[in-house]
C-alpha cells in the first residue's frame, strides 16, 4: 500500500468539526457508552478502534442521528446540536456508510443516489451529478449500472458517492474494509487519505491496526464504552493500540488465568476439518482453507473480530453449511446454539414443547408421541433450571436467559458428539450465563467435543481449553492467554 | 389447554355471529330499511326451518369450509394462498371435464372420479404459483391473483367452447349425469355428501397440523423458517412448496364437490367469490380449521340470510358484504390493540400477555 505518511498530519492547530463530549447511552441494564468522547478535526482522517461490543458503532450511530444519547453534548463546528435523525446530521454535512448497505438492488446506480437524495427524479440531472461527483473524487462509478451487478467495493463508492451528493464534508465509514478483498481495501484507504487532504473529514471504524497506522492522522481507542486513548497516529504503535483495546491484564477473570481443570483431553478428534474454504453468494472467499481438529472432552474457543470468517467456520463445522472446498469429517448430528436466538435457534410462538420437538424434526416420522416429548422438556426445564409455569407456555413468554437454558439443554440431548455456540451468553445476565457455562463445562467433561465463539474474549478465555483465532478468514492456533489471542485477533505483531 | 382449544373459539365465534348483526342492525338504520323486518328476513332465510338449515346455510357453508381450509394450511406453513378462488374454479372444471368424458356406465365411482380430478387441478394450479415463487421469487400474493383472473376467463371460454351444452345456447357445461352426482345424505334436502367430506377434511387436517411429524414441520416452517431450518433441519423450500399444492387441492376438491353436489353443472359465475371470503373465514377460525367450520356456517349463515333479505325486504345482498368485512376488521383490530394492552388480550383470547423482549445490546 503506498499511501504518503506524514505529510498534512499536523491536526492539532485544526478546527474542530465534530466533538462528542461525556456521550451516556444504556439499553435497560446494559450501559453500551459511560461518558464516551470523540473530537474529529477539520480535514483529517480519524480512526475509532475498540473491540467489539467497545460502543464504537453506537457512538457513531449517534453522531449520525439514528440514536439519541441519554447524556452528553454533541457539537459540530462548534456550535452545539441535537440530532433527532439521520436528517439533522445530514443538513449537517455528516454522511454514514453502515457496514450493511442500504441500496436496492434492482435499481440502477443512478436511481440509487436519487432515491437517497429526495426531491423530484431526474435522470439527466442525477447522471450528472454522478459522473461530477465520481471525476472530483476519484471514485469510479457507471450510474447505469444495476446495484446486483455491482462488486462489493463497487457497492460501497456507490454508498459514497450517495453520501457525496448530500454535501456531506464528513464521511463515517463503520468497518469499510471488512467486506473488501485486500486490493479493494488499499484503494479505499487511499481514497480517504485523498478525500481528507482536500478538506474533507472521515471518520473510519476499523479493526485492523495495520491499516489504521497506514492512513489515520490520529486515532480514538474505545474500551467498554469508555474513550481510553487519543492520539497522534505517529505517536502510537501497533502494541500501545493493542494494549489501550485490550485493557491492563488485571481485568481478566479468575477463571481465565486459574490452572485448567485437572481433566485432560482425550485425543480422540469428532470434527476435524481438511483445507476447508467456504466462498460467500458474491464468490468472496470467507474462509480460507481451514485445517483443524476439534477432540472428544474439550472446549475449542474461537476468538475472531466481526466479519473475520468465524460465523462460517462455526456452521460449517455444525453441519448449517457446505463448504466450497477442502473435506469435513463430523458426526451426522451435530448441536449448534446460533448467536442470533429469535432469529434461529427457537419459534417463539410455539410451546416450549414443541421447541424441544424441533431437534431432530427433519427425521421424525408419523404421529409425534407428543406425552413423551413433553415429559423431555419438563426434565429439560427441572434439570436446566428453566423457570417457566409448564411445557405447554409459549416460548415468547420465557426470559432471554431461561430461552437460552432451554436451547442449549435441547441441543445438549442424548449427549451428541459434538455441540457448536456463538455468543451462548449475548443479552443474558450474571447468573443465566453462569448456569450456561456450567452446562458446557458439564458436557464437555461428560466428552462433548465444544466449539465456543464469543465476541467477548473474556468469555473465550473462561472457557476455552485451547484457542484459535480467525483472522481474515485465516485460522490459527494460538497461546490461550489474553495478550496473544487479541494481538492475533488484530493481526498486530 | 382445553380452555385454548374448545372455549375460546366458540366464544370468538358467537361474538363474531353477535358482531355481525349489531354492525348489519347499524347498517340497516343508517341506509333507511326497516330493520326487524329485514333481520328477521335475515333469519328466516339463515335458520327459518331445518330444511333452510340444511339447504341453505350448510350447503352454502361447504364451498366455504373447503376455501377456508385451504388458506388456513397454506397461511400456516407462512405462505399467502390468495388463489382459493382460482383453484376451486380449475377444479370445478376438472369435475366437469371428467363427467363429459368419462362414460356414465361407470356408476357411482364417477363422481369419486370427478372429485380426484378437481383435487389434481387444483393442486397442479396452484403448483404454477410455487413453482413461480421458489424459480423466481414472485410473490404468491401477485400471482395466484392473478392466477384467479386466468381461471374465471378460462372457466368462462371452457362453458362457451368445448364444454359448452350440446345446444350452445347458454354459456353453461350439460348436466351431470346421475353417475357424476354426489349422493344426497338426507333425502328432500340438498344436504349432500360433500358436507360430509368437508368436516372430515377439517378434522382431519386439525389432527394433522396437531399430531403428525409433517404437520408439526409444516407450523414451524411457518412460524420461523430460519429456525426450522438451523434447529430443526427442515427442507423448508420443500415443505411450503408441498403445502402450497395441498392447499391448492383443497380448494380444487371444494370447487369438484360444488359442481357434482349442488350445481350439476359448470358456469361461468359458479363461485360468488368463495375463495376470497375463504380468506376471512380462515381468519375468523385463527388459521384453526376445526373452528373453520364454525366460521363457514357462520358466513354461510349470512349469505344464505341475505338472499332471503334481498328477496323479502328489498336490501341489498351485498350489504352482507360490508358486514363481513365489519366482523373480520374488528376481530383484527381487537388482536393488535390486545397485543399492545396485554390485560384486553387475555381477557378476549386467554393468550398470555407480551412479555418485553430483553434488549439486546449488538454492538459491533
Amino acid at each position: 500500500m503506498v499511501i504518503p505518511s506524514g505529510t498534512n498530519r499536523s491536526v492539532t492547530a485544526r478546527a474542530l468539526r465534530l466533538s462528542l463530549s461525556a456521550i451516556r447511552r444504556t439499553y435497560g441494564a446494559v450501559t453500551a457508552l459511560d461518558g464516551a468522547s470523540l473530537k474529529v478535526a477539520v480535514g483529517e482522517v480519524h480512526a475509532l478502534l475498540g473491540e467489539n461490543g467497545a460502543g464504537k458503532t453506537t457512538l457513531m450511530k449517534i453522531a449520525f442521528g439514528l440514536d439519541q444519547p441519554d447524556e452528553g453534548a454533541i457539537a459540530i463546528d462548534g456550535e452545539a446540536c441535537t440530532f433527532r435523525s439521520p436528517r439533522d446530521a445530514m443538513k449537517r454535512g455528516i454522511g454514514m456508510v453502515q457496514q450493511h448497505f442500504a441500496l436496492v438492488d434492482a435499481m440502477t446506480v443512478a436511481e440509487n443516489v436519487a432515491l437517497g437524495a429526495g426531491g423530484p427524479f431526474d435522470l439527466g440531472r442525477t447522471v450528472a451529478v454522478i459522473e461530477e461527483i465520481s471525476r472530483a473524487s476519484g471514485l469510479p462509478l457507471d450510474p447505469a449500472a444495476r446495484v446486483r451487478d455491482l462488486t462489493v467495493g463497487a457497492q460501497q463508492r456507490l454508498e459514497i458517492i450517495k453520501a457525496l451528493a448530500r454535501r456531506s464534508t464528513t464521511l463515517i465509514l463503520d468497518e469499510p474494509t471488512a467486506v473488501l478483498s485486500p486490493g479493494e481495501s488499499a484503494e479505499l484507504l487511499a481514497w480517504t487519505r485523498r478525500f481528507a487532504d482536500g478538506g474533507g473529514t472521515v471518520i473510519l471504524i476499523a479493526h485492523k491496526l495495520r491499516e489504521v497506522l497506514s492512513v489515520a492522522d490520529r486515532i480514538t481507542v474505545m474500551r467498554r464504552g469508555r474513550t481510553v486513548l487519543t492520539g497522534l497516529a505517529s505517536e502510537v504503535t501497533e502494541s500501545s493500540l493493542a494494549d489501550a483495546m485490550l485493557g491492563a491484564s488485571s481485568s481478566q477473570p479468575e477463571s481465565a488465568t486459574a490452572p485448567r481443570a485437572a481433566h485432560s483431553i482425550e485425543n480422540t478428534p469428532v470434527i476435524s476439518l481438511t483445507g476447508v474454504s467456504v466462498r460467500d453468494s458474491m464468490g468472496v472467499k470467507r474462509l480460507h482453507e481451514a485445517t483443524l481438529t476439534v477432540s472428544r472432552g474439550e472446549i475449542l474457543g474461537v476468538a475472531a473480530v466481526e466479519g473475520a470468517g468465524h460465523s462460517e467456520l462455526l456452521r460449517v463445522m455444525a453441519g448449517r453449511l457446505a463448504p466450497s472446498d477442502g473435506t469435513l469429517v463430523a458426526p451426522a448430528e451435530v448441536g449448534f446454539v446460533p448467536e442470533d436466538r429469535h432469529r434461529d435457534a427457537v419459534v417463539l410462538e410455539a410451546t416450549l414443547t414443541e421447541n424441544v420437538a424441533l431437534r431432530g424434526a427433519k427425521s421424525r416420522r408419523g404421529v409425534i408421541a407428543w406425552n413423551a416429548v413433553r415429559k423431555t422438556t419438563a426434565s429439560l426445564m427441572r434439570t436446566r433450571d428453566v423457570r417457566s409455569d409448564n411445557a405447554d407456555a409459549l416460548m415468547r413468554t420465557l426470559s432471554g436467559g431461561n430461552q437460552q437454558k432451554l436451547v442449549v439443554g435441547r441441543e445438549l440431548l442424548g449427549a451428541p458428539a459434538a455441540l457448536i455456540v456463538e455468543n451462548p451468553t449475548r443479552g443474558l445476565d450474571i447468573r443465566a450465563t453462569s448456569e450456561v457455562h456450567a452446562a458446557l463445562r458439564a458436557a464437555r467433561d461428560d466428552g462433548t467435543a465444544i466449539v465456543v465463539y464469543s465476541s467477548d474474549l473474556d468469555e473465550v478465555l473462561a472457557l476455552a481449553d485451547r484457542i484459535i483465532v480467525v483472522a481474515a478468514g485465516r485460522v490459527a492456533a494460538v497461546a490461550a492467554d489474553r495478550d496473544s489471542v487479541g494481538r492475533a485477533m488484530l493481526e498486530a505483531q | 389447554m382445553k380452555f385454548r382449544r374448545i372455549v375460546r373459539p366458540l366464544f370468538e365465534l358467537s361474538l363474531a355471529g353477535v358482531l355481525a348483526v349489531v354492525v348489519l342492525a347499524l347498517l340497516l338504520w343508517a341506509s333507511g330499511y326497516p330493520i326487524e323486518r329485514s333481520l328477521s328476513a335475515l333469519w328466516s332465510g339463515a335458520f327459518g326451518s331445518w330444511s333452510i338449515i340444511a339447504s341453505g346455510t350448510i350447503v352454502r357453508a361447504t364451498p366455504l369450509l373447503f376455501t377456508g381450509l385451504a388458506v388456513a394450511v397454506a397461511f400456516r406453513a407462512g405462505i399467502l394462498n390468495i388463489g382459493a378462488e382460482g383453484q376451486l374454479l380449475t377444479g370445478a372444471v376438472a369435475a366437469t371435464a371428467v363427467a363429459m368424458t368419462v362414460s356414465p356406465t361407470i356408476g357411482q365411482f364417477g363422481a369419486v372420479l370427478a372429485l380426484a380430478g378437481g383435487v389434481l387441478a387444483g393442486g397442479a394450479w396452484a403448483g404454477i404459483a410455487a413453482l413461480l415463487r421458489l424459480r423466481f421469487g414472485v410473490l404468491e400474493v401477485i400471482s395466484t391473483i392473478m392466477l384467479n383472473v386466468i381461471a374465471l376467463n378460462l372457466t368462462g371460454a371452457l362453458v362457451r367452447g368445448p364444454l359448452q351444452e350440446a345446444t350452445h345456447t347458454f354459456p353453461q357445461s350439460a348436466m351431470l349425469t346421475s353417475a357424476f352426482r354426489l349422493p344426497r345424505l338426507i333425502p328432500g334436502t340438498r344436504l349432500h355428501a360433500g358436507v360430509a367430506l368437508a368436516v372430515v377434511c377439517a378434522i382431519a387436517m386439525a389432527w394433522f397440523l396437531r399430531a403428525t411429524a409433517s404437520g408439526f414441520r409444516l407450523r414451524m416452517t411457518g412460524a420461523n423458517p430460519r429456525a426450522a431450518f438451523s434447529a430443526g433441519g427442515i427442507d423448508v423450500a420443500r415443505v411450503s412448496v408441498t403445502a402450497f399444492i395441498a392447499s391448492g387441492a383443497i380448494a380444487g376438491l371444494g370447487g369438484a364437490v360444488e359442481v357434482t353436489g349442488v350445481t350439476y353443472a359448470l358456469y361461468e359465475n359458479l363461485s360468488p367469490g368463495y375463495g376470497y371470503t375463504a380468506i376471512a373465514v380462515a381468519l375468523l377460525a385463527r388459521l384453526n380449521p376445526s373452528s373453520a367450520i364454525g366460521a363457514a356456517l357462520i358466513f354461510g349463515a349470512l349469505e344464505s340470510g341475505a338472499s332471503a333479505m334481498q328477496r323479502d325486504a328489498q336490501v341489498p345482498a351485498g350489504m352482507v358484504g360490508v358486514v363481513e368485512a365489519c366482523v373480520i376488521l374488528v376481530l383484527l383490530a381487537s388482536e393488535w390493540v390486545g397485543a399492545r394492552a396485554g390485560s384486553v388480550r387475555s381477557f378476549l383470547w386467554g393468550g398470555p400477555p407480551r412479555t418485553a423482549v430483553q434488549a439486546e445490546v449488538a454492538d459491533s
